[in-house]
């Protein structure tokens, strides 16, 4: 009883102070794993903000994002050009959902448009292998994958890229929400659709304008996923992760999906190396659930979430 | 293009029907609201008020008839269009944007009026600053307006149902609109709000021009500030005049009254 009790409370933490430079490119790795997590969650918040849906196609954007540049990439195309068609393409997507999928679909039940967002992960999943082929493939832009040592710790610089590019994109998303009057429109929509209308807000354009950056967050998102483990159908499971992500940041906040992620990210990664040994390992796989289950029973509004409370 | 004269009527509702199926709402209404008036719609429950309401905000498109704003026809128009046209309204059951605080709803109230690039405003700087500053200080201005200094910071979710209804107004307001739509303004109300929501309702028309058209229930109300009173019943039209006229009418009484 006292082994196991040492094994599980104090050994870790023993040998986390044994090694501090082991101890911190663990938690580099947490930390890029959970930029990563957060940036797929960072798709859902901006469209379930601005439209009140749960999007389950978003792993499959990530996915064919990430296709569609390799897909250009390997036919050739400069990375530029590649970049720049595959943002074209989300953008087109964005309004095709707008105009198939959401537009008929307006004044709907939630459940029948998270239904209909299924509809879109089987569609774009089956319509990506058909344009591109079902094979795993090498996405190389140019980040470089090599590491290098400060401090006796190894850093890797695709990593370290993916956190500062991860950084910057979501300052920006910050500032735009805040900030620009696309933003405050954005806002409104999320809040009362009719009140939007009727102070002249064109729901379609926000739609259109949601989608378009989820698009573009996936492509980011796609890039640093494909770059670290290859392009693969698996891709689209991320989306499975960004979940609990969810959970622990509040579905609306911004920031919360930020947080969240590297919460779940950095544990995952402390747990797996340092307590995995005890249970046989595979902490990873199912630690960000069982702490998203946790947050469900004592603070189901998640970090940053609203409260809501209703007048009775 | 000339200035549209002073006699011309802001708003026209010509021979307007709205229906549900087999249910007609709103049965060949015409109404004319001329520039500066406080005309008041006024009839029992299910008479299609709101639903003619919503038919010239351009939340339902009349299956007959048509609807001309400022001498120009309308009737099809999307909602987002009918706001940029300098319409205005209010909802029955308070529509704001309940997350944000009474500043912000107040603020989108200027989203039409506002131009420029989005970089600019995602780093408040030049001309987006200025731009944001000027429209601040319109929307602080409608806040000592409806004097509601003290809850310009306050989650409009948060607010009593007197004050939110006040800051959906302000909201309204803040577009500046030619035309200013009412969905029942003082429903739910005690007296003093009621009197409160009557003075700014007065002064909005008076201070700035504002043409108003406004659902009320309480005929006290009505009678007070109304310039015209129409009367709806079972989707008709039943009268259309001064409110003393109105008060005196048979088949408004008959309406009321329940007679057949």
């Amino acid at each position: 009883m006292q082994d196991i009790a040492y094994a599980v409370v104090v050994a870790p933490f023993k040998d986390m102070a044994g090694s501090p430079a082991f101890l911190v490119e663990v938690l580099i790795g947490g930390v890029f794993a959970g930029l990563m997590y957060s940036l797929v969650a960072l798709g859902f918040v901006l469209i379930f903000k601005a439209s009140g849906v749960f999007n389950f196609a978003q792993g499959v954007m990530v996915l064919f994002a990430a296709l569609t540049l390799v897909g250009l990439l390997e036919r050739g195309a400069p990375v530029v050009v590649a970049l720049a068609l595959t943002t074209g393409v989300m953008v087109a997507l964005a309004f095709a959902i707008e105009r198939v999928v959401l537009r008929p679909l307006v004044n709907q039940e939630h459940i029948i448009l998270f239904m209909a967002t299924i509809g879109v992960n089987f569609f774009l999943e089956g319509f990506g292998e058909m344009l591109w082929g079902a094979n795993v493939k090498k996405l190389d832009i140019g980040i470089p994958d090599r590491s290098f040592i400060v401090r006796g710790v190894q850093i890797n610089e695709l990593e370290l890229t993916a956190a500062v590019t991860a950084a910057v994109l979501v300052t920006l998303l910050a500032l735009f929400f805040q900030k620009t009057r696309i933003g405050r429109a954005l806002r409104a929509v999320a809040d009362d659709h009719e009140a939007a209308l009727s102070i002249g807000i064109p729901l379609k354009t926000i739609w259109v304008v949601v989608w378009s950056v989820a698009g573009i967050v996936a492509i980011v998102a796609g890039i640093m996923w494909g770059a670290k483990s290859g392009v693969q159908f698996s891709l689209s499971l991320i989306a499975l992760k960004a979940l609990p992500v969810l959970i622990l940041g509040g579905f609306e906040s911004v920031p919360g999906a930020i947080l969240g992620g590297l919460i779940i990210g950095v544990g995952e990664k402390l747990g797996e190396v340092y307590w995995g040994p005890l249970v046989g390992g595979a902490i990873e796989n199912w630690f960000a659930y069982v702490l998203a289950l946790a947050f469900l029973l004592v603070r189901p509004q998640g970090l940053f979430g609203e409260k809501i409370i209703e007048r009775v | 293009m000339s200035e549209p004269s002073a006699s011309e009527p802001l708003l026209e509702v010509d021979a307007v029907s709205v229906r549900f199926g087999a249910l007609i709402a709103v049965n060949q209404v015409s109404l004319r609201v001329a520039r500066g008036e406080i005309v008041a719609i006024i009839g029992p429950n299910g008479a299609g008020k709101t639903t003619l309401l919503n038919a010239i905000s351009g939340f339902y498109h009349p299956d007959e008839g048509r609807i001309a704003f400022d001498g120009k026809d309308r009737t099809r128009l999307q909602p987002p269009d009918v706001a940029a046209l300098g319409i205005a309204r209010t909802f029955q059951n308070v529509a704001l944007f309940r997350g944000m605080s009474v500043l912000d709803n107040i603020m989108t109230g200027r989203l039409l009026k506002m131009h420029g690039s989005f970089l600019l405003e995602a780093l408040y700087w030049g001309p987006a600053k200025r731009q944001e500053l000027e429209h601040r200080e319109f929307a602080e201005r409608i806040i000592d307006f409806l004097e509601i200094q003290a809850i310009r910071k306050t989650p409009a979710g948060r607010l009593p149902y007197g004050l939110q209804k006040r800051v959906e107004l302000a909201r309204a307001l803040a577009a500046e609109p030619k035309l200013l739509l009412l969905d029942e303004p003082m429903a739910g109300m005690n007296v003093e709000e009621k009197e409160d929501m009557c003075r700014f309702v007065l002064d909005t028309n008076r201070e700035f021009g504002t043409t108003i058209a406004l659902i009320e229930h309480d005929m006290g109300v009505v009678m007070d500030i109304s310039d015209r009173v129409v009367v709806l019943d079972y989707g008709r039209k039943i009268a259309d005049g001064r409110p003393e006229e109105v008060r005196r009418d048979r088949a408004v009484l008959d309406a009321y009254l329940g007679v057949a």
